[in-house]
């Protein structure tokens, strides 16, 4: 018994460092690989928040020196390339692995080896990206690396972006891939598609969206490094080449990735606000259809990020037709949630104040949305503020709203403490107010002629008030960050204890323990309906009748491969970028790839079938 | 469909009204106050989807706050458990088909303007402009016309003038917000679009496209004059004569230093299509030095002497011997007397 409760509350109970280190290095439980998921997102986060403050502090008056020119695009490369693959894509992996196999009552997920592996690959991707600040430079050509401003940048910056990201991509790539077999097979006995929550609905939609996208950035990202590396030429008009199909791989791999970034979260407010208004998912039919459809959209209008390269007026008049068609699912998501609320009883604590932030705030993004897909407009609107601000209302409005929702909400869940309200409410209301301060505004500036992605602004061109109004709002938003973190602080020092069930939930991550045994459930639970917790409840029982007998349970060894494998693909990364200058590099390469290809066939020679927890270990642990 | 496009004109008026009194954007730079035919196009879209957009803004809101103001669990309220709603198939097709139809209202004139701007019939009988975007700054080949610019592209109002552009290195776009939306210009295609001015003025341009570390430094600017005063400026400057030797003495020394020191190698002077660094044929004539400093000696001196200070990565720097503090101001006397034409900048009302 003492076995299997040190194992399942590894965070909660005191022991060594070392040990909870190698506990968490050789992990294959999906909770625990919420947390590292949840703490190396949030560094990343922590990382692209201080560089969007450098950007902004650079752009408070006209003319500032406080930034280089050159390195001033080093900073806004690395805040929007960590911004959307090191914190947003990582902290929704987190929610995704804190709640989805408890939502749809599995005991693990499908590909427990995989799942850490698909961690793992993004950290150390993350991480080779992060180096090159110390290593010469970071990457300057923005996050989107158009050619030929990519393939010509000096120096090593691009190619540690090259390395990078395609080390972190394939980690989403297979972690996708995890989630997507996890939701079709695991699902416990009942739970039929149309009964699954909508958080775990929109996971498995957006899986689908990353098995699709992501292999077009790996595409693109090869041919980038051939051309960086050993001259390709794709990019090269003066060989022949086409700089405008970068764009395309780019933009068809990176439409598709703001849904990845904003689909999960609006399945995460659906369950928010049926909780928090204690009714059931106003159309959830619709909503599920409005889902996909959106995804579905979301692979066919690439091209309206490409309104001004001079596709023509046909090509344009097509992308902007399916780009406004995607306002329609949207909308229906927008008033079925106001329909859930309407006539329930709202209950608003710090995570459903995030939850209604997020529809106003959306809902101008969304504005916007439309406002740009009309092609003629964009022509005015494209590469300037006025997008910077539309892309910030969706991204931060939608997704990081949704995250801090999530946290505030799973918390109890993942860590078995609740975060503080007071503190919580802080956060939230500085943020909001920092938010709108910087971005509204920012519609304006671009209207009034700033283009995006400029290090500085002359004098006297009417854009000096403006940009120090944006950059007060970005302070309070630091603000609201650093009380947030704070607030993890306390609350993992003195936070209260959260029981099973914090906010009379309705779906069945709440019938387990906060935070759960390793094993999730001790006896798989029989579905009944749509929000079957709340059946349970409503039924008097509050408790969920099992599927099967107590029995043995099936658990996965924790294995070190997954992190030695990346580790092996970090350490080539840096001999594929130095071979470039000299050969002997290409030793480091040998060296990394044997030791990821060494563990690799470790993996599949040594016999590993896991473990068994006994009947009697079970039935000796309390509820 | 021109009737009520009159209507979003004067909406339009209201607009651009309601920001000026705010303060808000600079005449020859804004989108908001259009000097220009695209950029008028672009205006009556921009308002046309803003209205629409605010009015389902307002409905959102209407609900959003009728739902919080109504449902929201009082202090002291008993817990009480709600219906269940499954959903309503009226509602639920009501905000499906309101929204496509508020879609169809923007997407058919947008379609119209899209192809409105797209169309080049008339591009033959009109004035032709070969745009050449480099980093950092911007080339201008007047077709057929033997003249070549830099930085300040004349053109006459109330007439189409048509832009070839196409960069010469990494791909950078061409905007003046005032009169007419953006254009990328790529290194392996050329993308021709109109520009037509309706006031005499000059406008300021930026480069949209990130195209390295001076990006943001990449100005240039339109110059619109009247049909006449245009075509007493095309005159004068092809009647320019490149060997005309300069007056006064330190412009000749500095006329001497600038073939001396191998400024020519990639700047030229008449119509002459070197393509290196920027043509100098009217610089005396310049709004800006660089396209982003005032243009005074001072500022020449500095430029001359370092132009990586000023505009970073640019492909001016180390290209010539250097300078003394003396050589550059000779130089600079010389350049400044460059003043090929009567028309300039004033000209255009500003
Ligand atoms: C603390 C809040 C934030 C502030 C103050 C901020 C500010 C900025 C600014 C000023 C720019 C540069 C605009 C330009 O010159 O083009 C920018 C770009 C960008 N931001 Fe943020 N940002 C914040 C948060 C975020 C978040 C949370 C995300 C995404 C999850 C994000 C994604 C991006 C992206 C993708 C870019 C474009 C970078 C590029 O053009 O290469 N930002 N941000
Ligand atoms: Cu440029």
């Amino acid at each position: 018994m003492r076995e299997v409760k040190v194992v399942s509350n590894a965070a909660t109970h005191k022991r060594g460092f070392g040990a909870v280190l190698w506990d968490y290095l050789t992990t294959v439980d999906h909770k625990k690989i919420a947390h590292l998921y949840l703490f190396s997102g949030g560094f990343f986060f922590l990382m692209g928040g201080i560089e969007a403050m450098l950007i902004r502090i650079q752009l408070i008056k006209p003319n500032s020196e406080f930034l280089s020119n050159g390195l001033y695009n080093e900073v806004l490369t690395m805040h929007g390339t960590t911004m959307i693959f090191l914190a947003a894509m990582p902290l929704i992996f987190a929610l995704m692995n804190a709640a989805v196999p408890l939502q749809i009552g599995a005991r693990d997920v499908a590909f427990p080896f995989i799942n850490s592996l698909g961690f793992w690959l993004f950290l150390f991707g993350g991480l080779i990206l992060n180096c090159s600040w110390f290593l010469g430079g970071a990457p300057d050509a923005g996050w989107t690396a158009y050619a030929p401003l990519s393939t010509t940048s000096p120096g090593h910056g691009v190619d540690f972006y090259v390395i990078g990201l395609q080390i972190a991509g394939a980690g989403t790539l297979i972690g996708g891939i995890n989630f997507l077999v996890t939701i079709v097979n695991m699902r416990a006995p009942g739970m039929t598609y149309m009964r699954m929550p909508l958080f775990t609905w929109s996971v498995f939609i957006t899986s689908i969206l990353i098995l699709f996208a992501f292999p077009a950035l790996t595409v693109g990202l090869f041919l980038l490094m051939f051309e960086r590396m050993f001259g390709a030429g794709f990019f090269d008009a003066s060989l022949g080449g086409n700089a405008i199909i970068w764009e395309h791989l780019f933009w068809i791999f990176g439409h598709p990735e703001v849904y990845i970034l904003i689909l999960p979260l609006f399945g995460l407010f659906s369950d928010l606000f049926s909780t928090f208004s204690k009714k059931r998912l106003f159309g959830y039919t619709a909503m599920v259809f409005a889902t996909m459809l959106i995804a579905f959209l979301g692979f066919m209008v690439w091209a309206h990020h490409m309104f001004t390269v001079g596709l023509g007026p046909v090509a344009n008049s097509i992308f902007a037709i399916a780009t406004m068609a995607i306002a329609v699912p949207t909308g229906i998501k927008i008033f079925n949630w106001l329909a859930t609320m309407w006539g329930g009883q709202i209950t608003i604590n710090s995570a459903m104040l995030w939850a209604l932030g997020f529809i106003p705030t959306f809902t101008l993004g969304g504005m916007t949305g439309v406002m740009v897909a009309s092609v003629v407009a964009d022509y005015q609107y494209h590469d300037s503020y006025f997008v910077v601000a539309h892309f910030h209302y969706v991204i931060v409005g939608g997704t990081i709203f949704g995250i801090f929702a999530g946290l505030h909400y799973w918390w109890p869940k993942m860590f078995g403490r609740i975060l503080h309200e007071g503190m919580g409410k802080l956060t939230f209301w500085t943020f909001l107010i920092g938010f709108h301060l910087t971005f509204f505004i920012q519609h304006f500036l671009g209207l009034m002629g700033m283009p995006r992605r400029y290090s500085t602004y002359l004098p006297n061109q009417g854009l000096d008030l403006g940009n120090l109004i944006s950059t007060i709002g970005a302070f309070f938003m630091a603000f609201a960050v650093i009380v947030f973190v704070i607030n993890v602080f306390y609350t993992a020092a003195k936070g209260e204890k959260a029981p099973a069930d914090p906010w009379d939930g309705r779906t069945l991550e709440w019938a387990t323990a906060s935070p759960p045994a390793h094993y999730n459930f001790k006896q798989v639970p029989l579905v009944r309906g749509l929000d079957p917790l709340w059946i349970e409840k409503t039924e008097g029982k509050g408790k969920l009748t099992p599927s099967e007998p107590l029995g043995d349970i099936h658990m996965p060894n924790a294995s070190i491969l997954p992190f030695v494998m990346s580790l092996g693909l970090f350490i080539a990364g840096f001999g594929f970028i130095y071979q470039v200058d000299d050969k002997g590099w290409l030793a480091v390469v040998f060296i990394g790839m044997a030791i990821t290809l060494g563990s690799m066939l470790i993996r599949s020679l040594k016999d590993d079938l896991g473990h068994h927890i006994t009947k009697e270990e079970l039935e000796r642990e309390a509820d | 469909m021109k009737g009520w496009m009159g209507k979003f004109r004067a909406l339009t008026l209201f607009g651009s009204l309601a920001l000026l009194l705010s303060g808000c954007g600079q005449e020859n730079l804004s989108a908001l106050i259009p000097k220009g035919y695209g950029a008028e196009k672009s205006l009556d879209l921009i308002i046309l989807t803003a209205i629409i957009m605010l009015f389902v803004l307002l409905i959102v809101m209407l609900v959003y706050i009728t739902v919080l103001v109504r449902f929201r669990k009082k202090k002291g309220q008993k817990d009480f458990i709600p219906k269940q709603v499954e959903g309503n198939k009226t509602l639920e097709t009501i905000w499906t088909v309101i929204p496509i139809l508020l879609l169809i209202i923007i997407a058919v004139p947008t379609v119209a303007a899209t192809f409105d701007l797209a169309d080049e019939s008339g591009a033959k009988d009109k004035l032709n402009v070969e745009v050449t975007g480099n980093q950092y700054w911007w080339h201008f080949n007047y077709k057929g016309q033997e003249i070549q610019t830099s930085q300040d592209l004349y053109i006459p109002t109330g007439e189409k003038v048509y832009l070839n552009m196409k960069s010469s290195d990494v791909i950078h776009s061409f905007w003046v917000p005032a009169i007419s939306g953006k254009m990328d210009v790529n290194p392996e295609n050329e993308n021709t679009m109109f520009i037509k001015a309706n006031e005499e003025g000059v406008y300021y341009g930026k480069c949209a496209e990130l195209c390295g570390p001076s990006h943001a430094l990449m100005d240039f600017k339109i110059i619109a004059v009247s049909p006449e005063e245009f075509d007493q400026w095309v005159k004068d400057m092809q009647n320019v004569d490149p060997k005309a030797v300069a007056e006064g003495e330190t412009a000749k020394q500095g006329q001497t230093l600038f073939e001396e020191s191998n400024c020519m190698g990639c700047h030229a002077i008449g119509s002459s299509p070197v393509q290196v660094g920027p043509n100098l044929t009217n610089f005396g004539e310049r709004t800006r030095i660089a396209g982003i400093l005032d243009h005074n000696k001072e500022n020449l001196i500095s430029w001359i002497m370092n132009p990586d200070s000023i505009k970073p990565g640019n492909k001016m720097d180390g290209k010539y011997p250097e300078l003394s503090r003396d050589e550059a101001s000779k130089i600079a006397d010389y350049l400044l007397q460059l003043k090929p034409s009567s028309i300039t900048a004033e000209d255009a009302g500003k």
